[in-house]
C-alpha cells in the first residue's frame, strides 16, 4: 500500500461512540467511516479493532470482503456504471469503454489527480432505463458514450436526459 | 399520538380516511429511483409552487403527493391526475404551469403528454386502460404510486395495519399461522419455500429469543422490485414483519438493505420512525401488550450476502460466508438463534394475506403457486418496468401484451429470468405459465422476479459468460467447486468469444457444471451453472459456430464480429459517423459512409444508430479472406 495521509481520527471517535463496541457493528462503523474519509485509513481500521474489540486481522477481512469498501483514498467524484444485465445487453460495456478513452482510467481506477474513481456496480435497480451511469449522486438514464463530457461535467444540466 | 387500543387505530384510520377525502383531487408525482433520475423532484416542486401560487391547495383541496415507483419508469418522470385518473408521461418541470393551466384548471388533456401504445400509436388518457397496467393484479405492490411513503396517515387511509389490528386483537399466533397456511404464499426471493412452513419450523425451535428479518439484499441483476416496495410502500414491509413477528414471538427484527439502494434506506428509516411515535412498532404495540422493534442494517455490497446464512453472517459483523445447509436458519440463524428470514415482497404481501383473508390470496394463481408475483420486466422490451401479476400468466402476455413487444420489432430470442442462478427461456416456450415448477422444468428459476428480454442481437454465449463473470466476482470463495469451477469455466467462455474455442469445450463446460451443482456448499454455488447449462440446452448451435465457424451468430462478439456498410441502404444521414467512438467511420451527408475495419473496433454503436438498418454484421473470419480495406 502507498504511503497514506495521516488522517484526523477525531471523526473516528465520533463514529464509534455511535455504536455499541462489539463485534456485530464492525460493518456498519466501517461504512461511515468509509463515508467520512472516502476510504478505510490504516490508523482508523487499528483504531476500530481495538475499540471493538475485534482482532485486526478480521477488520481488514471484513475490508477486502465487501465491495462497498477502499482501502485506498478515492476521488471526489465517484462514477459508477451499471453492468447489470439490462444494461449490460444495453450497451454498459461502451461507457466503461469511453470513460477509459476519455478519463484514462478503468474500472475500479482513480485518476491522478483524485477528481475521479471509477466502479462498476451490479446493477442498481433501475433497469427501466439501462444503460444507467451514476456521477456522484446523479443518475444518468438511457446512457450514452457520445454524451460522456456531459455527464462528468459538474452538476450537470438537471432537466436534460 | 400513541395507539393505545384498537378503537384508537380505527379511529385513526378514519382520521386517516376522511383527511385523504378531502383531497379528492391529486397531483401524483412519482418519485422512485426511476423517475427522480429523469427529474421528478423538480416536477413535483414545480407543482407545489404553481398550485400554491394559484391558492388552489386551499380552494378545492388540491395536493401533490410525491409517490414511490409507478412501474412504468423509462416513461418518466410519470405524473398522475386524481380523480381524473389521468396519467402524463416524460413530464418536464418547465411545462408544469402549462399543465397546472391546462389541466389541472381548464380540465383539458394535453395530447402530446399523454401514453403513446407502441403497439398501435393511439395516445390512452386513462391510467387504467394502459395496457402495461390493465393487466395486473397487485398485491405486494397494493400501495405504491398511490401513497406517500413518507407520510404514514396516507399509508393508514389505504388499509396499512389494517392486518396487524385484526391479527394483534381477533387472532392468536397460531390462527396468524394459519392463515398464512391457507394463502398457500411461498417465498418471493427465488426458491418458493412455504412462509407458513418456514414459521412453523422456526416457532417449534426450542429458546426465549429469536429474530424476524426482511431480506432487502436484492442482489440478482435486472431486478428491482423489492427496490421499488421498500421506497414505494415501506409501511407493507413493516406490517409484515410485525405481523410475523407476533406470530413467531419475537421480539426483534432486522431489515437487511443492500447498499445500492440509498432511497430505500431513507424511506425505511423515516417509516420507522413515525411507526414508533404512533405506537405501532416498539414497546407495547397498539396497547395489546405485544412488544417488537426493527432495526436496519446497510449491506456491504456483497451479492453473497442475500443467501440466507450468509446475510446472517453479515448481519453479526463478519463476512458473508454461507454455511452447510444441514443447519436450519430456523432453528439456529443469526447469533445461533432461532430465526426466520423472509423477502421483501413476501412481507409485504402479509399485511394484506391477514387483512382480506388467505383463501383471498389462494383464489389467484396456479395449484402450486399461488397469489401474484412482482416482475421487473427489463431489456429489449417496448414497455419496461415494474408489474405485478396472478401466477400462471404465460410469458407471452407478459412480454407481448404488457410489455408492448421486442424494442424496434426485432425478432424475440429469449428471455432471462431468476438472475445468475436462473436461464433463458427461449421462443418455442413463450406459453409457459409461470410459476415456480413451470420454470425449474424449463431450466431457469423464478428467483427474485428480473425478467430480461432479449433480442436477435443478443449473444448466447457472450450472456452466459456475462453471468459467470458476475458469478466469478461474487463467488465468496469458501467452497472450492464454486470458485475454481466459474474461474475456470469462465477461462472457457474468454476463449469462445474470442474465437480460441476449441472441440471439446462444450462437453468440459457440462463436466465442470455437473461438479458444481454437486459439490458446492450454498445454493449460489449449486445453481451458478444454471445460466450455462439452459443456453445450451437452447442455443447449442451457437456454441458451435463459435467453436467450429469461429462466427458469433448475433454478431456481438467483437473478436469475431465484423461491420460493414449496405450501399444500397445507406441514405447518408451521418448518424453513424457522429457515433462512432474511433473515427473509423468515413463520409459525408447525403454520400455512402464507409467502415474502415483497420479502425473499427466492432462496438456495434453504428448498427444501433443506423435509422435504414444499412450496416450489417458478418464474420470478421471472412475479413481475412479479402483484402483489408
Amino acid at each position: 500500500m502507498a504511503q497514506q495521509p495521516c488522517v484526523d481520527l477525531a471523526r473516528t471517535e465520533e463514529i464509534l461512540a455511535a455504536y455499541p463496541p462489539e463485534e456485530p457493528s464492525l460493518i456498519q462503523v466501517l461504512q461511515d467511516v468509509h463515508r467520512a474519509y472516502n476510504y478505510l485509513p490504516c490508523d482508523v481500521l487499528m483504531r476500530v479493532a481495538e475499540a471493538l474489540d475485534v482482532p485486526l486481522a478480521k477488520v481488514f477481512s471484513v475490508s477486502t470482503f465487501y465491495k462497498a469498501f477502499s482501502l485506498e483514498p478515492q476521488g471526489d467524484t465517484i462514477v459508477k456504471v451499471c453492468t447489470g444485465t439490462a444494461c449490460h445487453i444495453r450497451g454498459a460495456g461502451q461507457l466503461v469503454e469511453e470513460l477509459q478513452r476519455q478519463l484514462g482510467i478503468g474500472p475500479d481506477q482513480t485518476t491522478e489527480d483524485l477528481k475521479f474513481t471509477v466502479k462498476t456496480v451490479n446493477c442498481v435497480g433501475a433497469c427501466a432505463m439501462a444503460p444507467v451511469m451514476i456521477v456522484g449522486d446523479k443518475y444518468w438514464g438511457n446512457a450514452k458514450p457520445v454524451k460522456m463530457p456531459r455527464y462528468l461535467a459538474e452538476g450537470g444540466d438537471e432537466d436534460e436526459n | 399520538m400513541r395507539i393505545e387500543s384498537r378503537d384508537q387505530f380505527e379511529a385513526l384510520r378514519a382520521e386517516a380516511r376522511a383527511r385523504d377525502d378531502a383531497h379528492l383531487r391529486k397531483v401524483l408525482v412519482c418519485c422512485g429511483t426511476g423517475c427522480l433520475a429523469t427529474g421528478s423532484k423538480q416536477v413535483a416542486e414545480a407543482f407545489a409552487r404553481e398550485i400554491e401560487a394559484r391558492g388552489l391547495d386551499v380552494e378545492v383541496g388540491l395536493r401533490v403527493t410525491t409517490t414511490g415507483c409507478h412501474g412504468f419508469c423509462e416513461r418518466g418522470p410519470l405524473v398522475v391526475f386524481q380523480p381524473e385518473g389521468i396519467l402524463y408521461t416524460k413530464v418536464k418541470a418547465k411545462r408544469v404551469a402549462e399543465i397546472v393551466e391546462t389541466t389541472v384548471v381548464g380540465g383539458e388533456v394535453i395530447p402530446g403528454l399523454l401514453y403513446k401504445n407502441p403497439v398501435d400509436d393511439q395516445r390512452i388518457e386513462q391510467y387504467r386502460e394502459i395496457p402495461f397496467y390493465k393487466h395486473q393484479v397487485r398485491v405486494a405492490m397494493r400501495n405504491i404510486g398511490r401513497i406517500d411513503p413518507t407520510d404514514i396517515m396516507d399509508a393508514i387511509a389505504h388499509d396499512a395495519y389494517a392486518g396487524l389490528a385484526k391479527a394483534l386483537f381477533g387472532m392468536t399466533p397460531d390462527e396468524v399461522i394459519e392463515e398464512v397456511a391457507v394463502s398457500g404464499q411461498r417465498g418471493r426471493g427465488g426458491a418458493g419455500f412455504s412462509t407458513a412452513r418456514k414459521w412453523r419450523s422456526c416457532k417449534a425451535a426450542p429458546g426465549e429469543r429469536r429474530f424476524v428479518l426482511c431480506n432487502g439484499d436484492e442482489g440478482d441483476p435486472g431486478a428491482f422490485k423489492d427496490r421499488s416496495i421498500m421506497e414505494g410502500d415501506p409501511h407493507s414491509v413493516l406490517e409484515g414483519m410485525i405481523i410475523g413477528a407476533y406470530a413467531l414471538g419475537a421480539h426483534e427484527g432486522w431489515i437487511y438493505v443492500r447498499d445500492e439502494y440509498p432511497l430505500a434506506v431513507v424511506n425505511l428509516q423515516i417509516a420507522i420512525a413515525e411507526a414508533r411515535k404512533l405506537g405501532l412498532l416498539g414497546d407495547d404495540i397498539m396497547g395489546s401488550g405485544f412488544d417488537f422493534d426493527i432495526r436496519i442494517s446497510r449491506g456491504g455490497g456483497a451479492f453473497v450476502c442475500g443467501e440466507s446464512s450468509a446475510l446472517m453472517r453479515s448481519l453479526e459483523g463478519k463476512i458473508g460466508e454461507p454455511r452447510a445447509k444441514y443447519v436450519h436458519s430456523t432453528e439456529k440463524g443469526l447469533f445461533d438463534l432461532p430465526t426466520v428470514l423472509n423477502n421483501v415482497e413476501t412481507w409485504a404481501g402479509i399485511g394484506a394475506i391477514v387483512h382480506h383473508g388467505g383463501a383471498w390470496f389462494a383464489a389467484m394463481g396456479t395449484e402450486k403457486s399461488k397469489g401474484t408475483k412482482a416482475f421487473s420486466l427489463v431489456g429489449k422490451v417496448k414497455n419496461t418496468g415494474l408489474i405485478e401479476l396472478p401466477m400462471g400468466t404465460t410469458l407471452r402476455h407478459i412480454i407481448f401484451d404488457i410489455g408492448g413487444g421486442i424494442l424496434n420489432d426485432r425478432p424475440f430470442k429469449a428471455v432471462q429470468t431468476g438472475g445468475p442462478s436462473g436461464g433463458c427461456v427461449p421462443e418455442e416456450l413463450l406459453d409457459l405459465p409461470v410459476d415456480y415448477e413451470k420454470l425449474t422444468e424449463a431450466g431457469s428459476m423464478m428467483g427474485s422476479g428480473g425478467m430480461i428480454v432479449m433480442d436477435d442481437r443478443t449473444c448466447m454465449v457472450d450472456v452466459a459468460r456475462y453471468f459467470l463473470a458476475f458469478l466469478t466476482e461474487e463467488s465468496c470463495g469458501k467452497c472450492v467447486p464454486c470458485r475454481e469451477g466459474l474461474t475456470q469455466m469462465l477461462a472457457i467462455y474468454d476463449a469462445l468469444i474470442e474465437g480460441r474455442g476449441a472441440e471439446g469445450d462444450i462437453e468440459r463446460i457440462e463436466r465442470l457444471a455437473r461438479a458444481m451443482q454437486l459439490g458446492s456448499l450454498c445454493e449460489l454455488g449449486k445453481s451458478a451453472p444454471n445460466p450455462v447449462l439452459s443456453t445450451l440446452r437452447y442455443f447449442r448451435s451457437e456454441y458451435e459456430a463459435h467453436i467450429r465457424d469461429q462466427a458469433c451468430p448475433a454478431g456481438i462478439c467483437r473478436a469475431l464480429t465484423a461491420y460493414e456498410i449496405v450501399p444500397d441502404l445507406c441514405d447518408g444521414c451521418h448518424l453513424c459517423f457522429k457515433a462512432c467512438p474511433t473515427d473509423a467511420i468515413e463520409g459525408t451527408v447525403k454520400e455512402l459512409h464507409v467502415i474502415h475495419q483497420d479502425a473499427c473496433i466492432s462496438c456495434g454503436a453504428c448498427f444501433d444508430v443506423c435509422p435504414t438498418q444499412a450496416i450489417r454484421t458478418f464474420p470478421k473470419a471472412e475479413l481475412a479472406l479479402e483484402e483489408v480495406v
